[in-house]
């Protein structure tokens, strides 16, 4: 099906992104990737009056260090975020969440703000954000914010951009040598996460001197199991502690109840993927 | 045939690449979508989202001043407040049948029901030009569950038919002579200490075909004749059903299949949307075009499967089946598709399957609900009732201590008992179920297999290992018409061929079949080549067009090659009889003097002779013939099976159950199949691929799942999860033949095989896995949580309620807010 | 109305559509290319895939008026010099198609898939067809078609009539 009408801007800057989203008024709608938009579109669940394409502003599309960071521009596409060298250095859980994101099409159209703006709480990306502690660079009108990871994502479908601003950059800390896993359950190989669980740990001699777990689909957003991350650090990388610590995994969360799963059926599973996940995580 | 000396076999039991492809790989392909005659106007349907509701009132105002709108129409609009669309399959004289209008009057019966229809320039702006129908509706409770409304006293989805209940149909051995009586049967086992009764009630669930191109339909009428273009397995039935259902004269009117992606029995209907666009393009003298979205396919297409089966199995205590009683309950959803009332009473014939069971009562109740229309999907009738009865048999063997293929083997037919006539009342012709299952337990590894599983159970292995069987056979070739007649099945069965030599040699083969994907042109050009002794490349198959071929019932059932492929055959047996009369007349000989082998014929002990391609030419000229004959070579032939084919075969599936998450994964699928002899092993492979793949995703992803409101919950691929390349694994397929002997060719049909046998061969491996744990029974499809679910329960965890019918608000499409939040989208 | 500049299969186009024109559309409706083919509405079947600038995508979620300046192949641009692409040819020789429906949109992933790994495992495979659904042929043939592609391919290999099953299986 075709979408329903709509007007088409294409910026060349993002200060005309945000000019044309202001002027775009409420029924505005930024279009990053795609891939979760035009579906929307076509079933015409949305109908904006303009459509902001931020595809023609190459800026955006940027990886690139920055000092004690890793700056990836919202606009990069997935494929680019798992296929980059920096991103394999140093922030390999993200790289790895990505890679289990959508099928090659989509991640070769589908974008890293955008999946992040879109905050579905299925989706990969915003559990490693969370617990990498990214940083969201946000434009408005009257200039740049930066917000953390923890305050970013606020409910289903809902983040701290407002109405008229654009998300541009996410920034992450160097986890140089950080031992990381995606732990992802899905129902089939297309389908979104029922529950899935986003890993980085700091191994110093066989111990865990640090811990970084997002959950994927645990609640109105993605989750950071600081339970997990707690009996975690100070142990020694091994079965019975990856599974002690897992019990800690649905502390603080509100998992969605299902056709495809119930609550208490999402309860287990993210004790039983966050096992596996450590311990992958260690190898 | 009447000349061949040793038929010379030279493209039959050939991988022939298929002739079909070469269009199809480079884009050169003609579905209908692609269609779009100059002027085509484009309709877009008014669908309601309400299961059951009165329609107060339909405002058109708004849509009708929408940009590039022709017309905005209800069935009142267009005078079609009579036109029902057809059942072509009372199975009882007594079935209640409602209307089933081509838009809904007064009334919606389930969600997706079109109500309106916008006629626009463009495809674009009649959807724009749709959102813009106002409709108030007065909503009532829908009636989902289809046990409640087969009760005394249940709401009606009908009110006019005084009752849910379409028809019952009974089919008793002891009545029809036979068999026995299986009444008598359960009463002597319950009272014998020797014997054993086993009760069981299985799920088939509902299943939405999903063929990947949608329908569509353009409908010309510029022409003498009414050209509709239609995505459909069935252009000659929908040529007929247009003229029942419309009056118009069949004679007026051209249905073309043009190529078909797809269809699994989904595409076998009649629809209300072509005869939309056969009204519109009358009414407005221009072509006009609809093509469906897939929310609509999985709408408003019919959906398959649906049953409730209770069963029970009689048996003496050293294994000996003593009887099977079949209780059924259909779905039929909202109104009865085209052979919808008849898909579950195919069953029948099937459930005593490979057994010798002396007796079978089978009674089907067809049950009215606000859902969507059931019909054939793959199988038809036949899946259901394989599954309730391998499951039956695991059941039996579990109640007995017996190793399930053991007992099977020791009730199943042996191959030196064929002929065997059931207790159905069929006669299998030729099989033979124990080459089939030796074979596949080698393949398979069985007992190294039942080994690993010992060890895993005994290791406490969190992935537990069990092997599922399912030793299968199907009656297809649909079918022998006077068989379809004792059915009250609204058509014949036979089949329909012409060849017609052209002068320069070449051949023309029309067939009624139609095929949608199977490769027929193929597999009829290797029958044919060998049949005439012509090259496979000269041999052209029409098809599908039904001023080209204007005789023929259509693909579906597993008999385009068992019926149409013989109507073939005997139409090359003709043209070959009449060759060698004009042969032997430009040899100057006796006939009984000619000889025909590769496609020439020569007086015997001579090196004199002419080929077929000489002799039609020579009778293209016309120059020089016998008096007593007309110069053509050309010839027709009817088919009329006189049984059905029994295609068998032996099905192990490894399965594997992570029990710390309830994930199953099939590790390793053998199947040895006997569907006769083989035309083209390359074409057999791939439909039994096919067919498993489509016969595993129902055991273990697909559900059709409605809301308590009556809404399809999962009408999109994002909900509706049909497996992808990394959901399968290869499979081990291999072939057997016992010829058949109720047709020329010895085939037995192969498009139905795999999804038939492996849906209960995977759920008899997930329980076999995990039984020893105390479960006893998944529902399809067993997804993660469900086999979890039950070992919870086995464990004496909580089987607390799982809703079915809610979407959480992440995980896709299906949840998104309808106001979808503002902000940057991915 | 928008103007999108596009070559498509070697072709350059300019042509003034809706904003809200997909690209398959565009290139079915507007160029008749009518070889690429759409199944659904949510990016999930993968029938309509092309490629844009290099990529493998769904062109039933890029618009039109996005793919402005970019380079589109399509099922019927793959043949080079009226030589099939091996991908294409591998499909045919191994049947890695029944009806034909989703036949285009694999192609063109496999070809996308062989681009980025030469030599890809059965596993490979599989994942990397993910995004294209086939409801006929179990994929298995499909899995075969893109391995035989890939070994037709290297450098040095000879075009090959892959063998078939040859009887029996």
């Amino acid at each position: 099906m075709i979408p329903a009408k709509f007007d088409y801007v294409r910026p060349t800057s993002v200060e005309e992104a945000v000019t044309a989203l202001r002027d775009g008024g409420e029924d505005a709608k930024i279009l990053a990737g795609g891939q979760s938009l035009l579906p929307v579109l076509r079933l015409r669940m949305a109908a904006p009056s303009v459509v902001i394409d931020l595809g023609g502003i190459p800026e955006l599309r940027r990886i690139a260090e920055d000092g004690d960071r890793i700056a990836i521009g919202a606009m990069a596409a997935h494929h680019d975020v798992m296929r980059d060298d920096l991103v394999k250095q140093h922030v390999s859980l993200l790289g790895q969440a990505t890679e289990t994101v959508a099928d090659p099409q989509v991640r070769h159209r589908g974008t890293l703000g955008g999946a992040l703006a879109h905050a579905d709480p299925a989706g990969d990306l915003g559990a490693a954000a969370l617990a990498l502690d990214a940083e969201f660079v946000i434009l408005g009108a009257d200039g740049t914010r930066v917000v953390p990871a923890a305050e970013f994502f606020t409910d289903y479908f809902t983040t701290a951009i407002g109405e008229a601003e654009i998300l541009t950059q996410i920034r992450f800390p160097k986890y140089t040598g950080w031992k990381t896993h995606y732990e992802k359950f899905n129902r089939t190989a297309q389908a979104w996460s029922m529950v899935a669980i986003a890993v980085a740990l700091k191994v110093d001699g066989g111990t865990i001197s640090e811990a970084r777990i997002g959950l994927t689909n645990m609640g109105s957003t993605p989750i950071r199991a600081t339970g997990v991350e707690q009996a975690l650090v100070g142990q020694a990388a091994g079965k019975d502690v990856a599974k002690a610590a897992a019990e800690h995994v649905t502390e603080g969360t509100h998992a969605p109840s299902d056709a495809d799963a119930a609550a208490d059926y999402r309860e287990h599973l993210a004790k039983v993927l966050t096992g596996r996940a450590v311990l992958t995580a260690v190898g | 045939m009447t000349t061949t000396a040793e038929p010379t076999t030279t493209e039959i039991g050939k991988s022939r690449v298929r002739k079909e492809d070469a269009r199809l790989i480079a884009g050169r392909s003609r579905y209908t979508d692609s269609i779009t005659p100059p002027g085509t106007l484009h309709i877009a349907v008014v669908r309601t989202t309400l299961a059951r509701a009165t329609i107060t009132s339909i405002d058109k105002s708004e849509a009708e001043k929408s940009p590039g709108v022709h017309g905005v129409y209800t069935a009142a609009d267009l005078g079609a407040e009579a036109v029902g669309m057809p059942c072509a399959w009372p199975v009882t004289p007594d079935q209640k049948a409602p209307q089933r209008p081509v838009l809904g009057i007064g009334r919606v019966s389930f969600s997706g029901e079109g109500v309106a229809v916008v006629v626009a320039r463009s495809m674009a702006e009649a959807k724009d030009a749709a959102e813009l129908v106002e409709v108030d509706y007065d909503p009532q409770d829908a009636i989902l569950d289809m046990e409640a409304a087969s009760k005394d006293g249940a709401d009606l989805v009908h009110p006019d038919l005084g009752t849910n209940v379409s028809a019952t149909w009974q089919f008793d051995s002891k009545a029809m002579g036979t068999g026995d009586s299986v009444d008598d049967a359960i009463k002597e086992a319950e009272s014998d200490p020797d014997s054993i009764v086993v009760r069981r009630r299985f799920r088939q669930q509902r299943l939405i075909p999903a063929f990947m191109e949608p329908r569509s339909c353009v409908v010309d009428p510029t022409g003498e004749q009414i050209t509709i273009w239609s995505a459909t397995q069935v252009p000659h039935i929908l040529r007929t059903m247009t003229t029942v259902t419309l009056g118009i004269p069949e004679s007026k009117l051209r249905v073309i299949a043009p190529d078909v992606g797809g269809g699994f029995g989904g595409k076998i209907g009649v629809l209300p949307e072509e005869m939309l666009c056969v009204l519109l393009a009358q009414k407005l003298g221009k072509p006009v075009k609809w093509t469906e979205t897939r929310s609509e396919s999985m709408l408003t297409a019919h959906h398959g499967r649906d049953q409730i089966q209770d069963l029970t199995i009689t048996a003496k205590k050293d294994g000996t089946i003593t009887g099977l009683d079949v209780h059924l309950l259909a779905d039929m959803g909202s109104y009865l598709g085209l052979v919808g009332p008849g898909v579950p009473i195919l069953g029948a014939f099937m459930f005593n399957a490979i057994y010798k069971i002396p007796a079978l009562k089978f009674t089907c109740s067809n049950v009215f609900t606000n859902k969507t229309l059931t019909d054939a999907y793959r199988g038809a009738g036949r899946p259901e009732a394989t599954f309730g009865i391998e499951r039956m048999m695991d059941e039996l063997a579990v109640e007995l201590g017996r190793d399930p293929m053991e007992l099977r083997e020791q009730n199943w037919i042996s191959h030196e008992e064929f002929p065997f006539t059931t207790v159905a009342g069929l006669t299998y012709d030729t099989g033979n179920y124990e080459q089939a299952t030796a074979r596949a337990m080698e393949l398979f590894d069985y007992a190294g297999l039942r080994r690993e599983q010992e060890e895993r159970k005994r290791s406490g292995d969190p992935v537990q290992l069990g092997i599922g069987i399912s030793t299968f056979t199907e009656m297809c070739g649909l079918a022998p018409s006077r068989v379809l007649g004792s059915l009250d099945y609204g058509a014949g069965g036979w089949e329909a061929a012409s060849i017609r030599m052209l002068a320069t040699g070449k051949v023309e083969v029309i067939t009624g079949a139609s095929a949608h994907g199977q490769g027929h042109e193929t597999a009829f050009s290797q029958i044919v080549a060998d049949q005439l002794g012509v090259p496979f490349e000269d041999v052209e198959i029409l098809h599908g067009d039904t001023q080209v071929s204007p005789k023929g019932l259509d693909t579906y059932g597993s008999r385009s090659l068992v019926v149409g492929g013989i109507a073939i055959v005997n139409a090359a047996e003709k043209v070959v009889a009449k060759a060698k009369k004009i042969a032997a007349h430009l040899l100057e000989a006796s006939e009984d003097d000619l000889e025909f082998a590769n496609g020439t014929f020569t007086v015997k002990g001579t090196d004199k002779g002419k080929a077929i391609q000489e002799i039609a030419f020579a009778t293209f000229m016309a120059h020089d013939y016998p008096e007593d004959m007309e110069p053509s070579l050309d010839s027709d032939a009817v088919f009329d099976p006189e049984n059905f084919s029994y295609p068998h075969g032996t099905h192990l599936a490894a399965m594997e159950v992570d029990t710390d998450t309830g994930r199953v994964t099939l590790r390793n699928y053998v199947c040895v199949d006997d569907i006769g002899n083989v035309i083209n092993p390359l074409i057999v492979e791939g439909q039994v691929h096919g067919g498993l793949a489509q016969g595993i995703a129902q055991a273990l992803f697909e559900e059709a799942n409605y809301d308590e409101q009556g809404t399809l919950v999962n009408a999109t691929f994002v909900d509706y999860t049909i497996p992808s390349a990394a959901d399968l694994p290869s499979f081990t397929t291999e072939s057997m033949s016992t010829a058949a002997t109720s047709n020329k060719l010895g085939v037995k049909g192969v498009g139905e095989a795999g999804t038939i046998a492996s849906t209960p061969a995977i759920v008899n491996g997930v329980l076999d896995a995990i039984r020893h744990l105390g479960v006893t029974e998944i529902e399809m499809p067993t997804t993660s949580q469900r086999v979890w679910r039950a070992l919870q329960v086995a464990k004496g965890g909580n089987p607390m309620e799982t809703p079915s019918d809610t979407h959480s608000p992440g995980a896709g499409l299906g949840s998104i807010d309808p106001n979808n939040p503002k902000g940057e989208v991915l | 109305m928008t103007q999108v500049r596009v070559t498509v299969d070697g072709v350059n186009y300019a042509d003034e559509v809706e904003p809200r024109l997909l690209l398959a559309q565009y290139l079915r409706e507007t160029l008749g290319k009518t070889g690429t083919l759409i199944g659904c509405d949510t990016s999930n079947c993968g029938a309509c895939t092309v490629h844009l600038n290099g990529r493998s995508v769904k062109s039933c979620s890029v618009l039109a008026v996005q793919a402005d300046g970019g380079e589109v192949t399509t099922i019927e641009g793959l043949a080079r010099d009226g030589q099939l692409h091996p991908v294409q040819e591998a499909f045919r020789e191994c049947h890695g198609l029944q009806c034909g429906y989703c036949t285009p949109g694999m192609i063109m992933a496999a070809v996308d898939l062989l681009g980025d790994n030469p030599d890809p495992t059965e596993h490979e495979v599989r994942e990397g067809i993910e995004g294209n659904l086939c409801r006929c042929t179990g994929y298995q043939n499909i899995v075969r078609s893109v391995q035989s592609a890939a070994k037709n391919m290297k450098p040095g290999a000879v075009a090959q009539n892959a063998p078939v099953a040859g009887g029996g299986n």
